[in-house]
Parts: C-alpha cells; structure tokens; sequence
C-alpha cells in the first residue's frame, strides 16, 4: 500500500471534530448573548462575554426547584435500577429457574418499545389506578423514579449480567461449604467484584433519566418537572426566550459531560444493549 | 446450588415494576384501542366498538401521512449514518497524531440528551437568530426557512439525526473491523484484488454481523425519535416533520381522544416489535455462530 502522510489523517479529522464541536460551540454563543443582540448578524467569534443568562436561570426559584428534581429522580433511579437489576442477575446467573431465559429476554422489551405508545396508559394509571386516596403517582417524583424503570432497570439487568456471569460460582459455593448465609455471599463476595461493572451501570442509568424528556413532559405539572421540561416552556408561541434556553442546555449538558469523561470507552456498549463492546 | 425459593425473592421487585409500568400500561392500551373514550366529549363514558378504532386508522390521512414521513426519516437517516460511519470507521483504521482526542470528540454527541440535539439545531436553524440560515443567505443567496419550507425542515431533521447518531455507527463499526482476521486481506492482495473487490468479497460479508446488529438498533431508535424533533420543528410546518411519536403525543394530549389514540398506540407498537424481533433474531444469529 501506498504510505501517505499521517497528518493528512489528522487534518481530515480536524475537519470532522469542527462539524461535531461548531454546534455545541453555537449553543455557548447564543447563551452568552443578550437577547438584543442574537438579532443582528450572528458573529462566530465573542468579543465580550454576557453571564447574566445563566444568573437568572441560576436564581430563577422554579428553575432551581426543576434542576433539584431532575438530581432527585435521576439519582434514585440509577441507584433502584442497579440495585434491582444486580439482585435480577444475581438470581438469573445462580439459580435453574424455569423460564429464567425468557424472562431476561422479555426485560429488554419494555425498554423496546417507543415511549411515546406508554404515555397515555401510563398518564391514566397513575392518575387512575395507581392510587392510595387522595395520593397519586402522577406528578411525583417518586412516580418519576418508578417509571423510568421501565427503560433503566432492563438495561441494568442486561449490562449486568456479563459481569456476574464472570464471576466463578465456585467462588459462591465454596463459601457456601464453609457455612456462610446467602446474604453474606452477596454481600462480602459477589458485590465487592462486581464494583466495576455496578459503577459503570449506575453512571449510565443516570444519564439515561436525566435527559429523559418525553415522560416527564407528560407524567408531571408542576412539582416533579425536571430541567429537560423546563428548557421546552421557553419555547413558546408568543416568542422564545432564546438565551435563557442555551443557559438552561448548557446546565442541563454539562453533568453529561463530566459523566461522559469518567465511562466514555463503555458508552457504546451501553447503547448496544452490550452487543459492542466499545 | 441455593433453593429457587431466594432466586425467586430476588427477582420478584425487578418483575413487579415491569409488571406495573410496562405490562399493565400495555394490556391497558390493547383493552382501550378496542373502545371508544373521550372524556370531554358529549358522551364521556367508555363504550366498546370493535373495530371501529383500527377500521378508522386505515382510511386516516393524517396517520398514513405519518407514517410516510417517518419511513423517509429513518430510511435517509440510516443509510447516510450508515455510509458515513464505515467511510469514518475506516479512517480509524490508521494510525495518526491525535487519534484518541479525535475518537473523544467524535463521540462526545452520544451522551447529549436528545432535547438538548433539539434545542441546538434550533438555534443554528431558526431564520432569524441561527448561523446557518444567515451564512447560506449571505454566500449562496439561498433562503433557509424551516418553519415554511416542509423541505427543508425534514432535511433539518435527517441532518440532526446523522449528527447525533452517526458516532454510534461509527465505533461499532471500528469495533467490527479491529476484530477482523488479517490473513484473508494479505491473501487478496497478494492474489492482485483491487480496493473494490477487497470490500465487496472480503470487508463486507466479514463484517456483516455488525452492521446488521447497527441498523436494527438504530432503526429502532430512529422509528421512537421524539424529543428533538418536538423541540426542533414541533412536527411542522404542516405536517411535514410529524413523525410517529409526535403524531401520538399531539394526537393523545391535546385531543383526550383516548381510545383512538390507543390503536395507533398499538399499531406502532406492533410495528416495533416485528422490527425487535428481526434485531434479536439478527443479534443472536452471528452469536450462535461462534
């Protein structure tokens, strides 16, 4: 083969980060922008900085409350999927249950299926059905975390499995021999080697609920709205409020990204149902 | 081997929350597609009518032409991430200065919430504030409207897609091809077989697998795209951008009109589920090979 220069490689590719980074460049201009000026010619380079966008989203009281929600809902669900999903595995990969194939692969079908086909019933069993008294899931955070088990828990079960899996029964059995409770095993002899694996499942669930949009649009009004809700009500038809709406992506962005920094080489496993490993 | 009795307990909270917000939200919707329910209208109550929904939905215009949209949505989105991913995939084949900075930032769009996609194409997009409009104007002439040109703002939409998407194919195609054997393209070449060849006989069937597994899953993603396009173009103008999942949530939420809204419901989830059949069928098929 024909050996040409690397840096014509590299320089390829100079071009193709610029088509992946100009956007998200784009958002950062107009969020420090005064609206006044987002008007007039749009100018790629900044000449002066305007933070007062973020100020306001950061005071704005609602906001702040959207922004609490979203950590709320994101972080107890990561932590009720993984959980779930690793005492799931645990029983899938150490027990002859019946059917235990079907059901793990009947778990990824709920995460399948498109969202937008679940909101009407799920709009109507919490408002319905799923109801102590006066009490209903709907609009509640506790609602929230509950739902997004629906995608969340399935996809900690499957990105578990391959790490209990590895996990030689032996080792549990040996324990076993030697008197210990089936708790114990769980606890002082599969958890401690599955940490790994459990990190990287709790970081990704948790970027899959915090930039859930669509249920929550529709699953809460007012006191379990997360901050992918509020971005879509600057949106309106008597005008958009553009730079407050970059503000509020780029608050909404940046946990991703400091995420995406800690579990980048497993991210394209988790979008494959762990078909690819990255 | 401990009793099956633990193995149940342990399984049962994961089965009880699929069982209470994914079987029953199902059986639920498959009850109602077959009634007829608008709580605002003249007759608020339930009342079952057969067939009725899905005799309705075959004849709508406004589902047909969603329908329509959707297939040439996923269809330009896929193939143009598909070309575009193994022309990039095979870039990274080579060794050169940069290359994991370069594979970082090219995979940074994956992680980005698919409202915020949205919101940033609005603000490159939308005539009078966003940069892409006001330079096309300015070097071509051209006039970018996405909120009046039904064209544009579906070709708007098949660009956002690639964007987003694109890296995915991408690394599982890297992925595919560093796995691949080196002795059959010695061979080829030492046999005098040209680029072509080399990628029609040998590149493409070895790495056919994965490129099977990428389209069904991005086919599938592809088929549920709802949030950006909802923030981008709203479905509009018209209905030019209407994709499924917008058809739904406009069709459901602002016109209560329950129990139609349930048979599309189902039909689309009926759609989904032969195309997750063909992925896991798809997917489990190379694995069997081994």
């Amino acid at each position: 083969m024909k050996k040409r220069n690397p840096w014509l490689q590299t320089l390829f590719w100079i071009f193709v980060s610029f088509l992946t980074l100009f956007p998200i460049y784009w958002l950062f201009v107009v969020s420090v922008k005064p609206a006044v000026d987002l008007f007039t010619t749009p100018e790629i380079l900044l000449s002066e900085f305007y933070w007062q966008n973020y100020v306001d989203v950061w005071t704005d009281r609602t906001l702040r409350g959207y922004m609490m929600n979203s950590l709320i809902i994101s972080s107890g669900n990561a932590l009720l999927s993984t959980a779930l999903g690793f005492f799931a595995c645990y029983a899938l990969t150490r027990f002859r249950m019946g059917g235990k194939e079907s059901i793990f692969f009947w778990t990824i079908t709920n995460r399948m299926a498109p969202p937008a086909v679940f909101l009407l019933p799920l709009f109507l069993l919490m408002t319905q059905v799923y109801r102590v008294g006066d009490f209903t899931l709907l609009d509640t955070r506790i609602g929230m975390i509950l739902v997004y088990c629906t995608f969340n828990l399935p996809f900690a079960i499957w990105t578990l499995r391959p790490t209990l899996d590895g996990i030689p029964r032996e080792l549990d059995e040996a324990a076993f021999v030697d008197g210990a409770s089936s708790w114990k095993v769980i606890s002082e002899i599969v958890f401690p080697l599955c940490r790994p694996g459990l990190a990287v499942t709790l970081i990704l669930t948790w970027v899959f609920a915090w930039n859930e949009y669509l249920l929550a649009a529709t699953l809460t009004n007012f006191s379990a709205r997360t901050l992918t809700t509020g971005l879509s009500e600057y949106v309106t038809t008597t005008g958009t409020e553009w730079g407050i709406m970059a503000a509020i992506s780029v608050f909404t962005l940046i946990p991703a990204l400091i995420v995406f920094t800690l579990v980048q080489r497993h991210i394209v496993a988790g979008l494959t149902f762990g078909a690819v490993k990255g | 081997m401990q009793s099956n009795r633990l193995g149940w307990i342990l399984l049962a909270p994961s089965l009880l929350i699929l069982f209470l917000f994914g079987v029953v939200p199902f059986l639920y919707v498959a009850w109602l597609s077959f009634h007829q329910w608008n709580p605002f209208a003249a007759n608020p109550d339930i009342i079952y009518n057969g067939a009725e929904n899905f005799r309705r939905l075959v004849f709508d215009a406004a589902f047909l032409a969603s329908l329509g949209v959707t297939i040439a949505f996923v269809f330009f989105a896929v193939v143009s991430e598909l070309i575009l991913g193994y022309v990039l995939a095979q870039a990274f084949m080579k060794d050169f200065p940069g290359k994991a900075i370069f594979r970082t930032i090219h995979t940074l769009p994956l992680i980005m919430a698919p409202i915020i996609v949205g919101s940033i194409w609005k603000l490159m997009t939308t005539p009078s504030i966003g940069i892409i409009p006001n330079l096309l104007d300015t070097w071509f002439g051209l006039d970018l409207n996405i909120g009046q040109s039904a064209a544009a703002a579906f070709a708007v939409t098949v660009i956002m897609d690639v964007w987003h998407w694109t890296p995915l194919v991408t690394l599982t195609l890297i992925a595919a091809l560093v796995s691949l054997p080196p002795d059959p393209f010695e061979q080829a070449q030492i046999d005098g077989a040209n680029k072509r060849q080399i990628f029609w006989h040998i590149t493409l069937p070895m790495i056919a697998p994965a490129v099977v597994a990428t389209v069904f899953i991005r086919l599938m993603d592809a088929l549920r795209t709802v949030d950006e396009v909802l923030m981008l173009t709203g479905g509009g103008p018209g209905s030019a951008t209407r994709y499924l999942g917008v058809h739904i949530f406009k069709e459901v939420f602002p016109r209560t009109n329950y129990g139609y809204g349930s048979a599309i419901s189902v039909i689309v989830l009926y759609l989904t589920i032969v195309a997750c059949w063909l992925l896991y069928v798809s997917m489990l098929a190379p694995r069997n090979q081994k």
